[in-house]
């Protein structure tokens, strides 16, 4: 057993905070707010491989493995890049175009009554997951109103009424794959959003003087600090085991897994956001500090892919069987 | 990032499933008075005999001091296995184990090593700890227990508190003031002290959950030979922070899987607890508490694999024992909610749960205010993580 990160796998951490850093800074990524999704930069990731990550390299990807994915969802998520990340990736391979950024691809599950779908404006194509499979549609063909003030301003959602059917593309082994997969790289961004609040909050907590000190001298502001990066370290070691796991390199099912990582990440991920908001105190509720932003795409992933108290009842039923 | 374990490993594992199922049906279960700490040590040593002469004493020492010279993940198969098998907990050797012999291990003299290790090792010395004191509990650098210079002897007297299993111990790793006028962490020397020295008095001190194995020392005038210190007089701060990385790195490790099987005997009782039309089970509430527990311990499990596999990389145990050990506490004592919750009034009673459940989750739900306080108090952890790992400035304490 050897549950520490690769050589490799420290270097691709290492290579997509950079090209967040250099490409998605978070002065590109704000500017998104107002002009949408950038299609270029959109392409700059696909480029590097971020999308087909997990594609065999046959069918053009870069045959890596879903703990490679984890790694680098979680810097996605910390550098806040907006877009439909899990499901480009969970589309490349899948839809003409997802992998290299040309198509881009958003998804909902299909419920019953009114939806709301995420990055509807930006994408092209949306894929509904149900029981029985996987079905495509173009987006302009999905009618509804685009929200004129999404809960997280990167995550824009469009109200449909009701969802078409569409084109099958995937059978239910597929949707359960999509689902599962989905699930895990959510986790991951949570993970990301986690320790991205975190670092943001401390950072703040060394700068920031008040009785003359810096308030992260004070235990009442150093321990919850010390709180958030707690839950990003049992997040971590939650998402990472998920991630083997799918790749056959775990000790449980991957169904059990990732259901634990995408519980965690839900509940951690917005107690992060919310310890961020409240460790920069009145500033923490502008909107010119990120500290909201985190926050708000927490929000946001904790309802894609299973939702925490949904996933916690289904694990409990493990319990008395 | 691989969780699988190597064939060695599963080898080790197998070996040792072999050997605990086919000792453990003659170990006799755990004397049932708690307050007889003689009958406890004669079965925890018994224990411990047994392990050494299978070769599973002191799985973590290395092989030059007797130990079997386990790696990190062994040791960490060896608790799982143990745990799971239901075999005897370390108990009175605790001290030994984990805390004064890798001390002595690291930086004790030849013929220290020579005369303590392989006694520790057999089960025939018992070790209880002197570090804290009535005066110095979370800030223990501030200790007072003097030490005066006479000769070849130390002179000492104080007082420690929380020495469990005093009273049935031979040896203690003590703490003393070897010069009051330094820096409170530069005046500090280790030295070991034999328990029949004349001038040690042991009073018991009975828990919340009654009497146990915590007892309090009254040093009057107790001589030490000079020849039982370990490293230099004054560097005794620096020895002891070398025994804290092993009991917050593995500790706690076996806990995970009792509460495990704690957690499904909640959940059983759940089911078995009657409201209004139906049972506790029916309650959503209850059950995505019980879920949610789920995960956060498998989560740990998952987290100690990762603190294990950096000890196996870099020989240390980093701050994220720290970590566990704050997340750890959350969970159990979440989990005592629960029981609390779910019990109702056959929570009145430490042992008798209306036969509701065999185990005591009263007795579990007390022990759970422990987990806050031993081995560095959650809130010495936080300060622990927010400036060894975050980096955030010291302030007044």
């Amino acid at each position: 057993m050897d549950f520490e990160l690769s050589d490799d796998q420290v270097a691709l951490a290492e290579g997509v905070a950079a090209l967040c850093e250099g490409r998605f800074d978070i002065e590109s990524v704000r500017a998104m707010e107002v002009d949408g999704l950038d299609r270029g930069r959109w392409g700059e990731l696909a480029e590097t491989g971020v999308f087909s990550l997990c594609l065999a390299e046959d069918d053009g990807g870069v045959g890596l493995g879903w703990a490679e994915a984890a790694v680098v969802f979680e810097q996605l998520g910390r550098a806040l890049v907006p877009g439909p990340l899990v499901a480009a990736t969970l589309a490349a391979g899948l839809i003409e175009g997802a992998a290299d950024g040309s198509t881009v691809v958003t998804t909902v599950p299909r419920s019953l009554g009114p939806a709301m779908v995420e990055h509807a404006a930006w994408a092209d194509v949306v894929v509904i997951s149900d029981d029985q499979g996987l079905w495509s549609v173009p987006a302009g063909a999905l009618d509804g109103v685009d929200a004129n003030q999404p809960l997280d301003p990167l995550t824009p959602v469009r109200r449909i009424d009701a969802l078409p059917q569409g084109d099958q593309i995937g059978d239910a082994a597929a949707a359960d794959a999509w689902r599962l997969r989905g699930s895990m790289l959510t986790a991951a961004l949570q993970l990301g959003i986690a320790a991205g609040a975190t670092e943001l909050a401390v950072g703040y907590a060394k700068e920031r003087e008040q009785f003359g000190r810096p308030i992260g001298a004070f235990q009442a502001v150093k321990h919850r600090c010390a709180d958030m990066i707690t839950r990003v370290e049992v997040l971590r070691a939650a998402v990472y085991a998920a991630g083997a796991t799918l790749d056959g390199r775990g000790a449980d099912s991957p169904e059990r897994a990732v259901s634990v990582a995408k519980i965690l990440a839900s509940s951690a991920a917005a107690a992060c956001g919310k310890d961020c908001v409240q460790v920069h105190g009145g500033m923490g509720y502008t909107w010119e500090v990120d500290a909201h932003l985190f926050l708000k795409r927490a929000w946001v992933h904790d309802l894609a892919f299973g939702e925490g108290s949904e996933l916690a009842e289904e694990l409990a039923a493990g319990l008395v069987s | 990032m691989d969780l699988r374990y190597t064939d060695e490993e599963e080898h080790f594992r197998d070996e040792l499933r072999t050997w605990l199922s086919g000792v453990l049906p003659d170990v006799p279960p755990l004397p049932e008075d708690h307050t007889d700490l003689v009958a406890r040590r004669a079965y925890d040593t018994d224990w411990q005999r047994m392990l050494y002469e299978a070769g599973y004493a002191g799985i973590h020492w290395p092989a030059e001091f007797g130990g079997r010279g386990s790696t990190p993940t062994e040791h960490l198969i060896f608790l799982e296995e143990t745990e799971r098998a239901g075999a005897p907990y370390v108990g009175v050797n605790f001290v030994g184990q984990l805390h004064a012999g890798p001390t002595l291990i690291a930086e004790a003299s030849d013929a220290q090593r020579s005369t303590h290790l392989a006694p520790i090792l057999k089960g025939e010395h018992v070790w209880c700890q002197g570090f804290s004191e009535p005066g110095s509990g979370s800030d223990l650098a501030s200790l007072s227990t003097r030490a005066i210079d006479d000769g070849d002897d130390y002179v000492v007297t104080g007082q420690k508190i929380w020495t469990s299993f005093a009273q049935v111990a031979d040896y203690c790793e003590l703490l003393v003031r070897t010069d009051a006028d330094a820096p409170k962490h530069k005046g500090i020397t280790w030295v070991i002290m034999p328990m029949d020295a004349p001038g040690i008095e042991i009073r018991p001190i009975d828990t919340a959950l009654g009497a146990g194995e915590f007892a309090e020392m009254f040093l009057d005038e107790v001589r030490i030979p000079k020849s039982n210190r370990v490293g230099d007089e004054n560097d005794g701060w620096r020895v002891t922070n070398v025994t804290f990385a092993f009991e917050r790195g593995t500790a706690f490790i076996s806990e995970v899987i009792s509460s495990q099987r704690l957690l499904a005997d909640l959940a059983a009782v759940a089911t078995r607890v009657t409201r209004r039309s139906g049972t506790a089970w029916d309650d959503a509430g209850i059950r995505r508490e019980l879920g949610r527990l789920d995960a956060e311990l498998d989560a740990l499990w998952s987290l100690t694999k990762r603190n294990v596999s950096q000890a196996q990389r870099t020989g240390m145990v980093g701050p994220g024992g720290s970590v566990f050990k704050l997340a750890y506490a959350d969970v159990r004592k979440r989990m005592a909610d629960l029981a609390e919750q779910l019990l109702g009034r056959a929570g009145l009673a430490i042992g008798d749960t209306l036969d509701l459940s065999d185990l005591d989750h009263v007795g579990e739900r007390l022990y759970t205010l422990t987990l806050t306080i031993a081995a560095g108090t959650s809130e010495i952890q936080r300060n622990i993580v927010g400036e060894r790992l975050l980096g955030l400035p010291r302030g007044d304490r």
